[in-house]
């Protein structure tokens, strides 16, 4: 009854091709933004934004990358993790090295050298394919690791091989509460947000799916598979890179390669296929998904076990928290092997008819 | 010169062993089209089994001889991953089948996680050592040709000669039994093979069972060697370049991938290591696998992918 286009004419062009046709979605997306810039911060404590909701927005971010080059371009990588780990250290070496560096340009220099990184790995995808790809991209991730690990100049030569930032300050407002690092890391994912929804529909994202669905055809129709490979892979890393810089400079604030690790590149991919390949919605409801489960299973265990008398021990609990979070994924895949997304889209299709549906 | 033969029998020692692991990987590659990314938590599964079963099994039945008390645990561990592919099969994969190789590797990934949780909730995470009376000293060979003799650790030889025997049993299985008759049908053609009576499901619960007793091999060859500890999982990372190198289709890919793999990480970890800081054995594994792809994509021995509209 509410969710309806009839009676939205549009009249020219560029109302034709506005990111959002249907004047609900539009209304419902600013609202949305409105409320998470302003209501947010008012109803929310400290813990929240810390454990759930800068992880939730920084790996949202990751995931958008991520799901360029796999849910648009169909280029399985499992070297994401390095993507970040580039990013967050070019933006670690640009910020101390540079006196008096602005915070957003050290980021984006970091997103920068991530599209370089992933340029060159993206290369083997010209000649190989699927799940060959997708373990040639591990070597991106174990040489990454490797690296950060080894070499000490990526680093600054600290003995610990740890690496920290602190003062995080763009034109005189300091970060260093929640509530900051919140409503920083909010406006960087609203841009790259919008910028990736609007790039998917553009002429190269209709490119990259041409090639996901079929590259010799792709190609036969005149679409360069190199150029759309690898601009692929250099967006994706882009903002793979920044949410890497972001992760390491607001979430953490030190960190070393393990915070990189290949598990985040398979969390990444989680996200990403339990949220709906090809779908930059689907990249948030993956992130809410893989950020809260963790965390309610770690409190709903211990109270599940005091329910039924029996008391869980810590080590207990976090291996049927793996246990559990396996089956779920399994499960997951078997009932909805699209993901939230197509959950999201069929629900929309309901509510359009709703309430009358004949 | 007897040192870089050290260093080349060392590297193939280790590679026989990706190769086992490869060959589990293998296996299920060519039956089911899944990329098995769960074959390091099915090692390290089937080393928790056996460790805790040969320590268990003596003490229940009051057992003396040590041989057979590794023997009976060694049976047991191989049902339990016969109950374990059975119930993959029935309950994951029999679900998935049509759907894309992302999502069913994504599936073994759940199962990895699974894996990890369940075994170390049922045998616990300690640190486990699996004594199979294998002789841990070094001895000295060629001593007459080089001055010094070349040193190799007789556990080596003895477990690289485990994983050959198993490898030639596999594929004796495969060339002369029925059932490896049929596995190599469904290998080749799903549907020609459910044509002409071969139940896929069956094949499935044989494959992921023979890729389970190869990770038990791999599991007490490693755990033998370095304890059964979470670590073993990362054992297939290692492998996975010994597979994408020999071609993922090919059993004899797997196994000479491995010696490659083994062979090249050794040797550039001793002569090129030094020069920028050690550690590389893991990434030069892969960096020879891409390299390698660039010139022939479907690897060593894999079928030559067509590509048609």
């Amino acid at each position: 009854m509410f969710y309806r286009e009839n009676g939205q004419f549009k009249t020219s062009y560029s109302a034709d091709q506005q990111i959002f046709p249907i004047a609900q979605d539009r209304w419902m997306i600013l609202a949305l933004i409105a409320f998470a810039f302003v209501g947010v911060p008012l109803l929310v404590d400290e813990y929240m934004f810390r454990a759930i909701l800068i992880p939730f927005l920084i790996l949202s971010l990751a995931a958008i990358g991520v799901n360029v080059l796999v849910g648009y371009c169909g280029q399985i990588s499992l070297g994401s993790g390095a993507f970040m780990a580039v990013g967050a250290y070019a933006a670690y070496n640009t910020q101390i090295r540079i006196e008096g560096m602005p915070l957003i340009v050290s980021l984006l220099t970091g997103g920068f050298f991530a599209t370089l990184v992933g340029i060159v790995f993206g290369v083997p995808s010209l000649r190989v394919k699927g799940l060959y790809l997708a373990v040639t991209t591990l070597a991106a991730q174990f040489f990454c690791d490797w690296a950060f690990l080894r070499i000490g100049w990526f680093t600054n030569n600290t003995a610990s091989g740890s690496v920290s930032v602190s003062n995080l300050h763009i034109l005189g407002w300091t970060i260093n509460t929640p509530v900051d690092k919140y409503l920083f890391c909010l406006g960087f994912l609203v841009v790259f947000a919008l910028l990736a929804k609007n790039l998917v529909r553009s002429a190269i994202g209709r490119e990259w799916m041409a090639i996901r669905d079929m590259d010799v055809a792709a190609a036969v129709i005149g679409i360069r598979p190199m150029y759309a490979k690898l601009s692929a892979f250099a967006v994706s890393s882009f903002i793979i890179g920044v949410a890497g810089g972001l992760w390491g400079f607001v979430h953490l604030g030190s960190w070393e390669p393990a915070a990189f690790s290949i598990d985040r590149s398979f969390q990444l991919l989680f996200i990403v296929i339990i949220g709906g390949m090809g779908s930059i919605m689907g990249s948030f409801f993956g992130a809410a998904f893989i950020v809260v489960l963790p965390i309610f299973l770690n409190q709903f265990l211990p109270w599940a076990g005091s329910l039924v008398g029996v008391d869980i021990s810590t080590a207990a609990v976090s291996h049927t928290e793996f246990m559990i979070f396996g089956a779920l994924i399994v499960w997951f895949l078997i009932v909805e092997p699209h993901g939230l997304a197509r959950l999201w889209s069929i629900g929309k299709q309901k509510l359009r008819l709703w309430p009358f549906p004949h | 010169m007897a040192f870089f033969i050290e260093t080349l029998l060392g590297g193939l020692m280790a590679g026989m062993l990706y190769s086992l692991v490869a060959l589990g990987f293998v296996l299920i590659f060519k039956a089911s089209g899944v990329f098995n990314f769960a074959q390091g938590a099915m090692v390290l599964f089937a080393a928790l089994a056996m460790a805790r079963f040969s320590a268990w099994v003596p003490e229940l039945l009051g057992l003396e001889s040590k041989f057979l008390g590794n023997l009976i645990a060694f049976v047991l561990a191989g049902a339990v991953m016969f109950v374990l592919a059975w119930l993959i099969e029935r309950l994951v994969l029999r679900h998935l089948v049509n759907q894309e190789g992302v999502t069913l590797l994504m599936a073994t990934l759940g199962i990895t996680y699974f894996l990890d949780g369940l075994g170390q909730t049922i045998f616990g995470s300690n640190i486990y050592q699996i004594d199979v009376g294998m002789p841990k000293d070094p001895v000295f060979l060629f001593e007459n040709v080089f001055q010094g003799g070349v040193l190799v650790s007789l556990e080596d030889v003895y477990a690289a000669c485990v994983a050959a025997l198993l490898v030639a049993a596999l594929s004796l299985f495969f060339q002369k039994t029925s059932t490896g008759r049929a596995l190599r049908a469904v290998a080749d053609d799903h549907q020609a093979a459910q044509s002409i009576g071969i139940k896929l499901s069956r094949i499935w619960v044989i494959v992921w069972f023979v890729a389970g007793i190869t990770a038990l091999v791999a599991g007490v060859i490693w755990g033998s060697k370095l304890g059964v500890q979470f670590s073993l999982t990362t054992v297939a990372l290692r492998a996975l370049p010994v597979i994408i190198l020999g071609g993922l289709t090919s059993v004899p890919g797997a196994i000479i991938g491995g010696l490659i793999i083994g062979v090249g990480e050794k040797l550039s970890e001793v002569y090129l290591g030094p020069f920028v800081g050690g550690g590389i054995e893991i990434w030069f594994a892969y960096m020879l696998a891409l390299v390698f792809l660039l010139f022939r994509p479907q690897g060593l021995f894999g079928e030559k992918i067509i590509d048609r509209v």
